[in-house]
């Protein structure tokens, strides 16, 4: 069926932009956190305006940005657009998530790691990263789980994932079916998103 | 025994205040190879302010600050300037720190929290850390937790992991934070065990601490602190006999 190949254009949406948001959203999280002034203002004013406006117009800015502002007319530019917007308004959300595990760390840890010598990468990538995912990873999990239903709004580019394609096939046989079964896939694919996430989840709990 | 001359801290006319409250006023202080010191005063009066702006945590705002005759802080034309990042570096690796509440880290096997700052900030060779780390968990009593995380660990076995964490990286001077605070007076002994084992040891120590009958026991110096000042200074015989009359009213208290 159609909707299969919709189902592996779904997982594609999906993982593509958890593997660019996850690292750009600690990246927007840092200067979020800047000493910087400049940097922190530019940092707090998009992820201000990424959660501040409908993931759905972002879709379709991104994607129709480069013909109107420049006159650009890309080929093959469809799904790439999908990935960059959904990336750069995930990565607003998991760098506010970020930001506020690495606030809820005790000072204590910094000052020890100082004390023995480990710089400022050390400190962060070996004593502080590891904790704070620890203490997000329920929230990373809730914004996961967000992004798989949130791959629907692919449609609005014409895309043909899951939703799109259960939409047309619904409306060409006048059934129901290609609908409740695209809801069942979403369903399950979350099924197993909180399953790995729990797993992850039960990784981290050798220590407290 | 005879004492070294070597001074290994050098703190002159320290200064350090917050948001227009001086904590730190004008504090000079000597510590030689192989003396244990330890600083007593009330809440508040500075203690813990000075051991932080000694190990760097802070920074002072007028005064001198050298390990082994290395400056880490000096005055020029009125201000307090620190060396550059590597010598900070480099000064460091002279003390570690206790803290009060042991900071250790969570996510580390007790073998770990102790190895891993040897081989990534000194790089010692995994085997040699290894090795350090078994013999310092042992002569601290602690062999069987190797492979323990801190949380499975009581308060007293936890602060002697910490202090198992600032021996491997083998300072010069160690300082302590009040390391027995957090602990019920069970934990407290097993503690100030080790640490009397070190003073044996000659490890040069600085120790601020409430615990007056371990300081007088183990102290070359007392240093009574108070509103940010040096207020009586001496050896535990001089001070427990003190005629200043505030270090004699603090020192009733805890006199049974």
């Amino acid at each position: 069926m159609q909707l299969g190949k919709g189902m592996v254009s779904t997982a594609e949406i999906f993982l593509l932009t958890l593997v660019f948001s996850l690292p750009l959203g600690l990246l927007v999280s840092f200067g979020r956190m800047s000493k910087n002034g400049l940097v922190s203002g530019l940092s707090k004013f998009y992820i201000s305006v990424m959660r501040g406006t409908p993931l759905m117009l972002q879709l379709l800015v991104v994607y129709f940005a480069p013909f109107y502002l420049f006159g650009l007319n890309l080929r093959g530019y469809r799904f790439p657009a999908i990935i960059l917007a959904f990336s750069i308004n995930y990565a607003a959300y998991f760098a506010e998530i970020y930001r506020g595990g690495i606030a809820s760390m005790a000072a204590g840890q910094y000052e020890a790691a100082k004390v023995l010598g480990y710089n400022r990468f050390q400190t962060f990538f070996k004593i502080i990263l590891p904790q704070v995912l620890k203490r997000i990873l329920p929230s990373i999990t809730n914004e996961t789980i967000t992004l798989v239903k949130d791959t629907s709004l692919a449609f609005v580019l014409a895309h043909a994932e899951m939703f799109t394609m259960a939409k047309q096939i619904a409306a060409k046989e006048t059934s129901m079916v290609p609908l409740m079964v695209a809801g069942l896939f979403y369903y399950l694919f979350n099924f197993v998103v909180a399953f790995v996430m729990e797993q992850i989840e039960k990784s981290m709990n050798y220590y407290r | 025994m005879e004492k070294s001359t070597r001074v290994f801290l050098e703190i002159n006319h320290m200064s350090k205040g917050f948001g227009g409250l001086d904590v730190i006023r004008d504090i000079s202080l000597s510590v030689k190879e192989g003396e244990v010191i330890s600083i007593i005063g009330p809440s508040g009066s500075g203690k813990s302010t000075l051991l932080r702006c000694a190990t760097m945590l802070e920074k002072m705002d007028g005064g001198e600050l050298s390990y082994l005759g290395e400056k880490a802080a000096w005055q020029e034309g009125g201000r307090c300037v620190y060396a550059g990042k590597s010598k900070l570096k480099e000064i460091r690796k002279n003390f570690g720190l206790v803290f009060q509440n042991f900071n250790l880290f969570p996510h580390y096997s007790v073998m770990k929290n102790i190895t891993d700052a040897p081989t990534s900030v000194d790089g010692v060779p995994q085997k040699e850390a290894k090795e350090r780390a078994l013999s310092l968990l042992s002569q601290l009593g602690l062999s069987d937790k190797a492979d323990a995380y801190p949380y499975q660990l009581s308060g007293g076995q936890q602060q002697r992991v910490s202090i198992a964490r600032a021996l491997a990286l083998q300072p010069k001077i160690l300082f302590f934070d009040e390391p027995t605070s957090a602990l019920d007076p069970e934990l407290t002994g097993e503690v100030l065990k080790v640490i009397k084992q070190l003073a044996r040891e000659h490890m040069t120590m600085i120790i601020v601490t409430h615990e007056m009958q371990f300081a007088r026991e183990l102290s070359d110096r007392i240093i009574f602190m108070e509103q940010g000042v040096i207020q009586a200074e001496g050896t535990p015989e001089e001070i427990f006999a003190s005629d200043k009359e505030r270090v004699r009213a603090f020192m009733g208290k805890f006199q049974v």
